[in-house]
């Protein structure tokens, strides 16, 4: 393992323990959504797949 | 009977503040865009290593946690959001180089597809103003889970792994998107900086996982 494998290893583990706090107010606080609001964004990632699905078709 | 005109005051004023919060964000969006697709070109053309790469990205992101937040109300907020996305597009470049070795296509069509799922993604958050702050818990926990997963896959290096990331950074990205634009439409986000900030991350980590993705298909034809 070279030393920018370690560099980034590091990054990340400081990213995750900078962001969990948010994480842990986010989970906490935010509104829930209807289940009607979930499929409505999961809707909208289906077609974000699809539309990734034709750029690879492209290549 | 007198009409409230007081409530119709409010409603306008806040709709033209949201009005001039998402111009400004927008505006300032492209501008960052530019200057970091400079950077990026400055970072292909120098052939820059993956150590300053790395470099460029560790320091961009500490001056987003801790000197964009304490600036973001200031005239000095412009300056670090550029320096900010100066950086990120400087750490492009060794990316960017291996892709363009491989198939310069890769790119463009990458540049395109972040393009294109951006701006529908844009649109439909502002045209149905529908709001997305449900999200807010499951972006970050989504957010922890590709970070963690990301460092597992350093010491594995399995590739169908590092695909399923980029496909889940591709997924929370336009969730942030939603859930960013959204914000602005309904008064959660006040500050266009910050907007701005949050918006370019998106774009930035969406296309380099699209580029990832399309150039491990493109090595399996």
């Amino acid at each position: 393992m070279d030393w920018i494998q370690i560099g980034t290893a590091i990054f990340l583990g400081a990213m995750l323990i900078f962001i969990f706090p948010s994480m842990r107010h986010a989970v906490k606080n935010a509104p829930k959504g209807s289940n009607k609001d979930w499929l409505n964004y999961l809707m909208i990632m289906v077609a974000v797949g699809l539309f990734i699905m034709f750029l690879i078709q492209m290549v | 009977m007198n009409p409230n005109y007081s409530v119709a005051t409010q409603s306008s004023s806040s709709t033209l503040a949201t009005n001039k919060l998402i111009r400004n964000t927008y505006t300032l969006l492209s501008m960052t865009l530019l200057f970091s697709a400079g950077t990026a070109a400055v970072g292909v053309m120098m052939n820059l290593s993956q150590g300053m790469a790395l470099g460029a990205t560790i320091a961009a992101i500490v001056m987003l946690w801790f000197v964009l937040p304490r600036t973001a109300n200031s005239a000095m907020g412009i300056p670090v959001i550029f320096g900010i996305t100066g950086l990120l597009g400087l750490g492009l470049g060794p990316v960017l180089n291996y892709y363009l070795a491989v198939n310069p296509s890769i790119v463009m069509t990458a540049l395109g597809g972040t393009g294109a799922i951006f701006l529908g993604l844009s649109a439909y958050a502002l045209t149905t103003r529908k709001d997305f702050s449900f999200m807010a818990g499951f972006l970050m926990v989504g957010l922890i889970v590709v970070i963690g997963a990301s460092l597992l896959n350093i010491f594995l290096s399995i590739p169908a792994l590092s695909l399923a990331v980029s496909a889940a950074v591709i997924m929370i990205m336009s969730g942030f998107i939603l859930f960013q634009t959204s914000s602005m439409v309904n008064g959660g986000e006040t500050n266009y900086i910050m907007a701005t900030a949050s918006l370019f991350l998106s774009i930035i980590n969406m296309f380099q996982a699209l580029l990832h993705i399309l150039g491990a298909f493109n090595n399996n034809d």
